[in-house]
Formats: C-alpha cells, sequence, structure tokens
C-alpha cells in the first residue's frame, strides 16, 4: 500500500482553511485584529532584528556612560533625543533594553508554547489514540494540574531546579529551567484538546481500515487526527504565548526568572520597581507599557482567531 | 449523599497523600538537606550524626511516615533562612494571605458575575462590547504591572494610600487582622484590587460565555414559548442553569488568588505566606516550600471538596436516587 | 374568518454576501380547532414558519415581508412584551425533544405554576390545583405525587406529556407542534400524537403540527400544507392530498411512501434533492427536479392557484386547466 494519497488533499484543504475567504474576511473587516497584528509584528520583527533595530547597544559596557544614568525622557525637561525614553540607574538606553528585553521575552515565550504542545499533543493523542491505562493517567494528570494555576507549577518546577543545579551554572540553565517550568505549567490545555480529537477520528472507519491494512498508528496519527486538531491547537497556542510571556514576566519579576544580565521585560520592570519613589518612574513603567501593549495585541489576535475558526463559540 | 461525599472525601485525602509524597521527595530527596544546615567545612563525623539525628539514615517508608505524622501535626520543620520553625512562620503568616484572598475573592465574584450575566443577556449592546474590551484588557494586564500602576498613581503621585505592608493590626487569638483599623483598611484596598482584578475578568468572561450557551438551549426557547417575562427566563432559569460551571470557576478562582496572592504580596510587601514562600524559593529553603506546598493542596483540595458538595445542592440530578429513575418509566 | 392567516410571509437571513431567502411568500390558514399538518423536506422551512409565528426567529433572522394575524389581529408587527403575553396564552408550542425542553433544575410542578401564574391570576394554591389537573390530564400516574419530582425523573414519554401540559396550561387557541415525537421511541409516539389530538379536540385547540412523517399527518391532520424550498407547494385536506396529489413534488412525495393496501411493485423516489437556499432556481424551485416540468416552470414562479375541487398547488400544470376551463 503507498502513502496515503489523501494526504496531499488534506493539508491543501488546511491551507484553504487558513486562507478561507471567511476567515480573511473577518480578519479585513476588523480594525482592532488588524492593529494587533500590525503591533505583534513590530515587537517580533525588531525583537528578531534587535542589534539593528535597537539605537544603542545597552549590553556592551564599553558604550555606557554612568553619567549618562537616570537621563529622564526626550519630552521631560533633562531630557535628551540621545535617549528617547531615558536610561537606567547604569546609563542604559530603556528603548533598547525594551527591544532586547522582549527578544528575551519573545524567546522564552515561543519556546515554552512550543513545548507546551508538543508535550500536550504528543501525550493527548497517545491518551486518546491508544486508551486504556495510558490514558487514564495522562487525562486524571491533566484534570489535577488544570486545578493548580500554572504560575504555582512553574514556580515549583522553578525552584527544585534551583535546588538541583550548582550555584555557579543558575545563571545559565535559568532561561532553559524557565521555558521548561512555563512549558510544564501548560501542557494539559492542547493534551485534552488532542485526545478528544483523537478518539473521535480513532473510532472512524477509515482509521480502523488503514489500522487493518497495517499502517504505523504512528503515520495514522500524525495524518489523520494531527490534521483536525490544528486549528483549536493554533487557537490555544496564540492564547497560551500571551499566557507564556505574562508568567516568564511574573517569574522574572520574582527574581525567580531570567538573570539581570540577560533581562527580560519582567527583569526590567523588577529593576525599575526599585527607583519608582524616587521619582524615576520611566525606568519601570515603559517596559510595563510594553508588556502589557504585546501581551494584549497577542491575546486580541486569539481571541479573533477562536471566532473566526469557530463562530458558534462567539 | 453520604455516599457521593465520602466518595469525594476519599479521592481528597488520596490527592493529598500524593502532594505529601512529592512534598516529602523535595524535602528530603532535592539538595543535600545536611548540606543547607551545617555549610560546606562540616566533616564527615559532623554529618553523619546530623543524618542520624535527622533520621536521614533511617528506611525510606519510615522517613515518609514520620514526614507525614509531622506534617498532619503541622511539623515541617526548621527554615534554613530564618533558623525558625516552619509551623510558626506560616500560622504568623496565614492570616494576612487568607484576608486578602478572601478581600479579592469578595470583590471578583461580587463584581465580575453581575458583568458577565449583563454581557450575556445583552449580548449585542454597545456597552456590553465595552465591558468585554475592557475585559481583554485585564487579562492582558499581568498582576505585577496592575500593583505597580496602581502603587505609582495612588501612593506615589497622589500619597493616598500605602504602598506596602498591612498597616496596624490587631490581634484576635492567634489571628492578626487588618480590618478593625483604618490604617488596616487603607492598606488593603490596592493589595486586593490588584489581585481581584485579573480574576475579576477571567470570572466575568466565563460566566457571559455560559450565559450564552444556556440562551441558546432548547428549555430556555421553551421558556420563551411559554410566554414567560424575560426577568423569570434571565435570572430564574439561565442563571441558575450557569451556576454548576460558575462554582467551579469560583472554586478554581479561589485557587488561583491563592498562587497569584505571592505576587501581589511581593509587589506590596504583605507579610502573607505568598511573600514567605518566594523569599523561600529565592534561598532555597526546602523546608519552608515543602510546608507551604502542602498548605495549599490542602487549602485547593478543601475547596474541591466544597465545590463538589455545592454541585450537590444546586443540581437535583445529582441527588437522583437510581432506583426511582428506573421506576418511572413507561 | 380564520383564527391563523398567514398570508405572503417572507424571512430573511441576511449574511455578508446578500441575504439569504429562507421563507419565500408562504401562505396558509389554520381554522378553529383544526389541525393542520405541515409536511416537507428538512429546510424545507417548516420549523421557520412555526418560529415566525410565534415570533421566535433565531437572529439574525427576520420577518421581512407578509402578514401573521391571528383572531384577525396581525402580530406580526408586535412588540416584543406584547407578543411575549400571546405566547403560551394564545399560541403554544411544543418543540421536537422533551429531553431538552424541560429546566432541569425545577420540579415540573414549578415550572407549570410559574407559566400559568404569569398568564393567569391565579393564587399559588390554585395554579398548583391547575397544574396537577393538567398532569392528570395528559395521562401522568398519580400526578399529586409527580408534581414535585424534577424532569430527569421521568422518562422521554412522560416528559413530553409534561410538555404538552406546559404547552396547554393557559387554553391556548393554537398549539405550534414542531415534530413533536421525532425524539421519542417508535413505541410511544402514537401515544403522544393520539393524546394531543385528544386534547385539543376537547380544548378546542388548533394544532399546526410540523413534521416531516407523512404517516403522522395521515393519522392526524385534517388538512395538510406541503412545503418545498421555502414555498408552501401544495395545500388541501388530507384525504385528497394523500389519495390525489396535485403537485408533482406531493406526487413524489406519495410515491415514495409505502401503503397499505396498494400492490405498488417499488416506491417512487423523486430524482435530486432540494436546492441551498442560495442556489433556489429562477422559475419554479422545483423545475430541475420536476418530471412534468415545461418551459414558464422555468422562467415564471407560479403562486397556490386551484388546482380542482379542495386542492391549491403552487404549479403550472393547472393554470392551463384553468384557462380551458
Amino acid at each position: 500500500m503507498s502513502d496515503n494519497p489523501l494526504g496531499v488533499t488534506r493539508s491543501e484543504s488546511l491551507l484553504q482553511r487558513i486562507l478561507d475567504s471567511d476567515i480573511y474576511y473577518s480578519f479585513s473587516h476588523s480594525p482592532i485584529t488588524i492593529l494587533s497584528a500590525v503591533v505583534t509584528a513590530i515587537f517580533f520583527l525588531s525583537a528578531a532584528f534587535a542589534p539593528w533595530v535597537a539605537p544603542h547597544n545597552p549590553f556592551d559596557p564599553a558604550t555606557l556612560d554612568l553619567l549618562d544614568a537616570f537621563t529622564p525622557p526626550a519630552w521631560e525637561a533633562d531630557g535628551t533625543s540621545k535617549f528617547l525614553l531615558g536610561t537606567d540607574d547604569q546609563g542604559r538606553d530603556i528603548l533598547s533594553t525594551i527591544i532586547y528585553g522582549s527578544r528575551v521575552s519573545l524567546i522564552v515565550g515561543f519556546s515554552a508554547v512550543l513545548f507546551s504542545v508538543v508535550l500536550g499533543v504528543g501525550l493527548g493523542l497517545l491518551a486518546g489514540y491508544l486508551g486504556g491505562w495510558i490514558d487514564s493517567i495522562v487525562m486524571r494528570l491533566a484534570d489535577v494540574q488544570l486545578t493548580i494555576p500554572a504560575i504555582l507549577v512553574a514556580l515549583m518546577i522553578d525552584g527544585v531546579a534551583r535546588i538541583l543545579v550548582p550555584v555557579h551554572l543558575r545563571d545559565v540553565v535559568a532561561i532553559y529551567v524557565l521555558i521548561l517550568a512555563i512549558g510544564v505549567s501548560d501542557w494539559p490545555r492542547y493534551a485534552r484538546v488532542t485526545r478528544g480529537a483523537a478518539l473521535v477520528e480513532r473510532n472512524k472507519e477509515y482509521v480502523s481500515a488503514a489500522r487493518v491494512i497495517g499502517v504505523h498508528p504512528i503515520k495514522i496519527m500524525l495524518r489523520h487526527v494531527l490534521p483536525n486538531v490544528m486549528g483549536p491547537v493554533l487557537v490555544l497556542a496564540t492564547i497560551g504565548l500571551a499566557l507564556a510571556i505574562i508568567t516568564e514576566a511574573t517569574l522574572s519579576f520574582l527574581g525567580v526568572g531570567v538573570p539581570p544580565t540577560q533581562p527580560s521585560l519582567g527583569t526590567l520592570i523588577r529593576i525599575g520597581n526599585n527607583f519608582l519613589f524616587s521619582g524615576e518612574w520611566w525606568i519601570t513603567l515603559f517596559p510595563s507599557v510594553a508588556l502589557v501593549i504585546l501581551v494584549l495585541a497577542v491575546n486580541l489576535l486569539g481571541d479573533w482567531l477562536r471566532d473566526a475558526l469557530n463562530p458558534k463559540l462567539r | 449523599m453520604t455516599a457521593y461525599i465520602l466518595q469525594r472525601v476519599f479521592q481528597a485525602l488520596a490527592v493529598m497523600i500524593v502532594v505529601a509524597f512529592v512534598s516529602f521527595l523535595i524535602f528530603n530527596f532535592v539538595g543535600d538537606p545536611v548540606d543547607n544546615m551545617v555549610g560546606q567545612e562540616a566533616s564527615f563525623e559532623d554529618r553523619e550524626a546530623m543524618r542520624d539525628r535527622l533520621g536521614l539514615n533511617d528506611p525510606f517508608v519510615v522517613q515518609f511516615a514520620r514526614f507525614v505524622g509531622n506534617a498532619v501535626q503541622g511539623e515541617f520543620g526548621i527554615s534554613y533562612r530564618l533558623q525558625r520553625p516552619v509551623a510558626a512562620l506560616i500560622s504568623e503568616r496565614m492570616p494576612a494571605t487568607l484576608e486578602l484572598v478572601g478581600a479579592s475573592a469578595l470583590l471578583s465574584i461580587l463584581i465580575g458575575i453581575p458583568l458577565g450575566v449583563y454581557t450575556g443577556i445583552r449580548r449585542y449592546a454597545i456597552s456590553s462590547r465595552i465591558i468585554l474590551t475592557l475585559s481583554l484588557a485585564g487579562v492582558s494586564l499581568p498582576t505585577f504591572v496592575i500593583g505597580i500602576l496602581l502603587i505609582y498613581v495612588f501612593s506615589v503621585n497622589l500619597g493616598w494610600l500605602p504602598s506596602f505592608g498591612r498597616g496596624e493590626v490587631t490581634h484576635v487569638g492567634w489571628w492578626s487582622t487588618s480590618f478593625l483599623t483604618v490604617s488596616g483598611w487603607k492598606a488593603i484596598i490596592m493589595p486586593s484590587v490588584t489581585l481581584a482584578l485579573f480574576q475579576m475578568t477571567l470570572i466575568l468572561r466565563l460566566v457571559r460565555s455560559e450565559m450564552l450557551e444556556v440562551m441558546r438551549t432548547d428549555y430556555i426557547k421553551f421558556a420563551r414559548a411559554r410566554g414567560l417575562p424575560d426577568r423569570i427566563i434571565n435570572f430564574g432559569h439561565a442563571f441558575k442553569n450557569t451556576l454548576v460551571p460558575v462554582i467551579t470557576i469560583i472554586g478554581l478562582n479561589v485557587g488561583s488568588l491563592i498562587a497569584f496572592s505571592i505576587i501581589t504580596e511581593t509587589v506590596f510587601q504583605w507579610p502573607g505566606m505568598g511573600f514567605l514562600f518566594i523569599q523561600a524559593v529565592g534561598f532555597a529553603d526546602v523546608p519552608v516550600m515543602a510546608a507551604y506546598l502542602v498548605m495549599v493542596a490542602a487549602i485547593f483540595v478543601a475547596i474541591n471538596l466544597l465545590v463538589d458538595i455545592l454541585y450537590f445542592v444546586v443540581d437535583p440530578r445529582l441527588r437522583v436516587d437510581r432506583t426511582v429513575t428506573s421506576g418511572s418509566g413507561e | 374568518m380564520a383564527l391563523l392567516e398567514v398570508e405572503d410571509l417572507r424571512v430573511e437571513f441576511p449574511t455578508r454576501r446578500g441575504a439569504l431567502l429562507a421563507l419565500d411568500g408562504v401562505s396558509l390558514e389554520i381554522n378553529e380547532g383544526e389541525v393542520l399538518g405541515v409536511v416537507g423536506e428538512s429546510g424545507a422551512g417548516k420549523s421557520l414558519t412555526g418560529s415566525a409565528i410565534i415570533g421566535l426567529l433565531e437572529p439574525p433572522g427576520r420577518v421581512t415581508g407578509g402578514q401573521i394575524r391571528l383572531e384577525g389581529h396581525r402580530i406580526d408587527d408586535l412588540s416584543y412584551e406584547e407578543m411575549r403575553a400571546i405566547r403560551g396564552k394564545k399560541i403554544g408550542a411544543i418543540f421536537q425533544d422533551p429531553l431538552t425542553s424541560l429546566n432541569p433544575l425545577y420540579t415540573v410542578g414549578r415550572q407549570l405554576v410559574e407559566t400559568i401564574r404569569v398568564h393567569l391570576a391565579l393564587s399559588l394554591e390554585e395554579a398548583r390545583g391547575l397544574a396537577i389537573e393538567l398532569l392528570g390530564e395528559v395521562g401522568i400516574p398519580a400526578p399529586e405525587r409527580r408534581i414535585d419530582s424534577y424532569p430527569h425523573e421521568f422518562s422521554g414519554g412522560m416528559r413530553q406529556r409534561v410538555v404538552i401540559a406546559l404547552a396547554l396550561c393557559a387554553n391556548p387557541r393554537l398549539i405550534i407542534a414542531d415534530e413533536p415525537t421525532t425524539a421519542l421511541d417508535v413505541s410511544i409516539q402514537a401515544q403522544i400524537i393520539a393524546l394531543l389530538k385528544k386534547l385539543c379536540r376537547e380544548h378546542k385547540t388548533a394544532v399546526m403540527l410540523i413534521t416531516h412523517d407523512m404517516g403522522v399527518i395521515a393519522e392526524t391532520a385534517d388538512r395538510v400544507a406541503v412545503m418545498y424550498a421555502g414555498r408552501v407547494a401544495e395545500i388541501g385536506p388530507v384525504k385528497r392530498v394523500v389519495k390525489h396529489p396535485k403537485h408533482p413534488y406531493t406526487v413524489g412525495l406519495m410515491g415514495a411512501i409505502p401503503m397499505v393496501g396498494h400492490d405498488v411493485e417499488r416506491l417512487t423516489q423523486i430524482e435530486g434533492a432540494m436546492p441551498r437556499l442560495n442556489e433556489i432556481p429562477a422559475g419554479c424551485s422545483f423545475n430541475p427536479r420536476c418530471p412534468k416540468v415545461f418551459d414558464r416552470c422555468r422562467v415564471e414562479r407560479p403562486e397556490l392557484m386551484p388546482a380542482g375541487r379542495d386542492a391549491e398547488a403552487a404549479c403550472w400544470q393547472f393554470d392551463k386547466e384553468a384557462r380551458r376551463g
């Protein structure tokens, strides 16, 4: 038996579904969605090309001058156009630290979501397709974890990892620990959706037929079940990205996230928070605003995507 | 009824034992407790003596049994960082956290549910759309950012409210409360609003989608066809049917509030369990972490049990005695 | 004057690709105490006609033309509140699925009493008495005890009986029964239909019985309206329509029903399927499937016209006859 010829038409129909006129219509008729797409794109691009986009390299000690420290934003009395959004206590340009910071936030966010999706979809496929005790164990685990807030799970994993890792390596592995912690904290949502779809597909005729003629179960799952969960998983992943960015920022703000040598938006807010009372509000407020705008834009996109892919849920 | 509740209680106990086990593993095997207590310079003999004294050379099962026995009595050892009994630390700080969580839970429920019902019923109204868009902004605002913004506006700029602490607390028995003094009330406003906002928007959105779901059902359609007034349909029929999911949401919500109180307590330096825990994570203070894990799990399990019992009160289908149903067939 | 007159009713669903005309000029009448069967394939507009009459079209659907008159008064242009007072009081409704028509969280007694007290000025005690009486009337055994039971404590058939009691409790002039037995066990369907018919005869209530089951109509209805693609294709007394169908669609429909006492070798079947709302052909909407189609059918749309004694059909064949005669 050759490869399922349906595979081709399936991927085509997926592409069609994404480019389907209904979705395009709802996109082009929602100014808020377009705006959030543009904002998200700006964040992504500036993060990807941070070294070229940022006006300064805030992490190159050679370019830093402590005399520049605590410069207010350009439009304030003591501001200078050299530092549009002002500088922090070490004279680093706030705009540049934000650009580099969102780079870290996005890298952690994306990696964590990817981790969750792979883990959740994988476990969901296994549970749904194989059923039996594997299904019970995986889904019970998901149920229990869903009752515990993700942030707490992430904190626990982070805390345990912190103890296991020798002190001198902590800063080096911090970012990976963070990705692991956030990733693990969010897998149950993907597992549930995938398992549901896998259960439905498993009982369909063509899947039994494929099984009878000896198509490998993994192939069946990848070919037939996976395409059916792409839509819901995409929606969950978009909202999950917003959540992951928030979780990362929160952990970093609490001081258990990325180290100050590689600050994310959350770390910047944490550092700036120390100067809130002494009047240097810009050090913490601008990164906060950047974080909120990024998360809001991604959330709006996710919201729109959910409505567009499943109008009934509105 | 009794069988149902007993079953739930057993489930709760099972969860607690699992949590206790995880907590025990963290406590005993993550890092070397002896290292943490005696420092790197101690001699081998000192260490062995210490191990014996701590019971670390006993069989695994004995150690676990001892851990559970101690945990039941609220005994979690000595904090590495503060060198004080963990039980005392936690009981000192628990009232602060519970008051904060209680105030936030009330705020988020009392505002979130009515707004959710409203936006569910007036689905196409402009006001509903505005509330929904704002609620999305609420979901996108990380708790700590809300706290910082509130502090910036009300403490730094306006100077109306304190930016940290509980204000003047009054001791009622072993409980310390901030609700009996003006400064206490002032101190809890910003932390509770900060903590409540995110949950409130979540409740609002979930209640709304539940309302929309129920409004589509046949029995609502039939209630309309019988000419019942909207007031009765919306509040008597629709809202009551959203209660089961809403109770779940509120149960989970209180759990989330406890988790997020860690953040709020850090921002406002609120002297609660969360602040204690986050400091423990930073210092790898294992006994405090383990104790916090067990405490929080106990609270979660208790809430879930309560939610299960509430279901029972709300939904007659759960109360059904199976013999009656089968006996009524035609 | 008929109890209910529907005249040239149009219902549209606006979409971004233009409005979909779901009902396109539906006209029918229901007389006092009469059972009018409405048949048709799913999507023909049967249920939509029912929903439009009780003023409960699912948004964004809306009435865009025609009139609905109850006892000579227009009801299609009433406000929501005015229409609400008519629903349950003058026009009752019964839906398809008795399992989901009742609120699971309230006892049937509470649902009955609340409906009764919305429409009739009765005390709590009196309303409860009436509720027990109604439950007894629809054949619930031991009604004074069962009144405090929850819906899930009844079987499907019993629940549909409760639904009928609910629809009847303010003694309405008309009941719209939308597939009242489809969700039920076959053995119970006949009982429910018989009950409905008996009660309506006793209360002199007219019934609009919406179903796709011609057998149910043949047994129950006085007259029948056959719907196709959002229009009435044929309307007339049941016996006549069953024995001497006029419209080619009805002819096909009758041919597809196995009849006792007819030695038909095989059942005839109409070729093709009903068109979707956005691709209704010009002229008569049945023309692509019609065995008797001629040129005029592809161009001009037929309205209901006399087609012999007791018969009205929307088909050009009968226009020729009319001119000849």
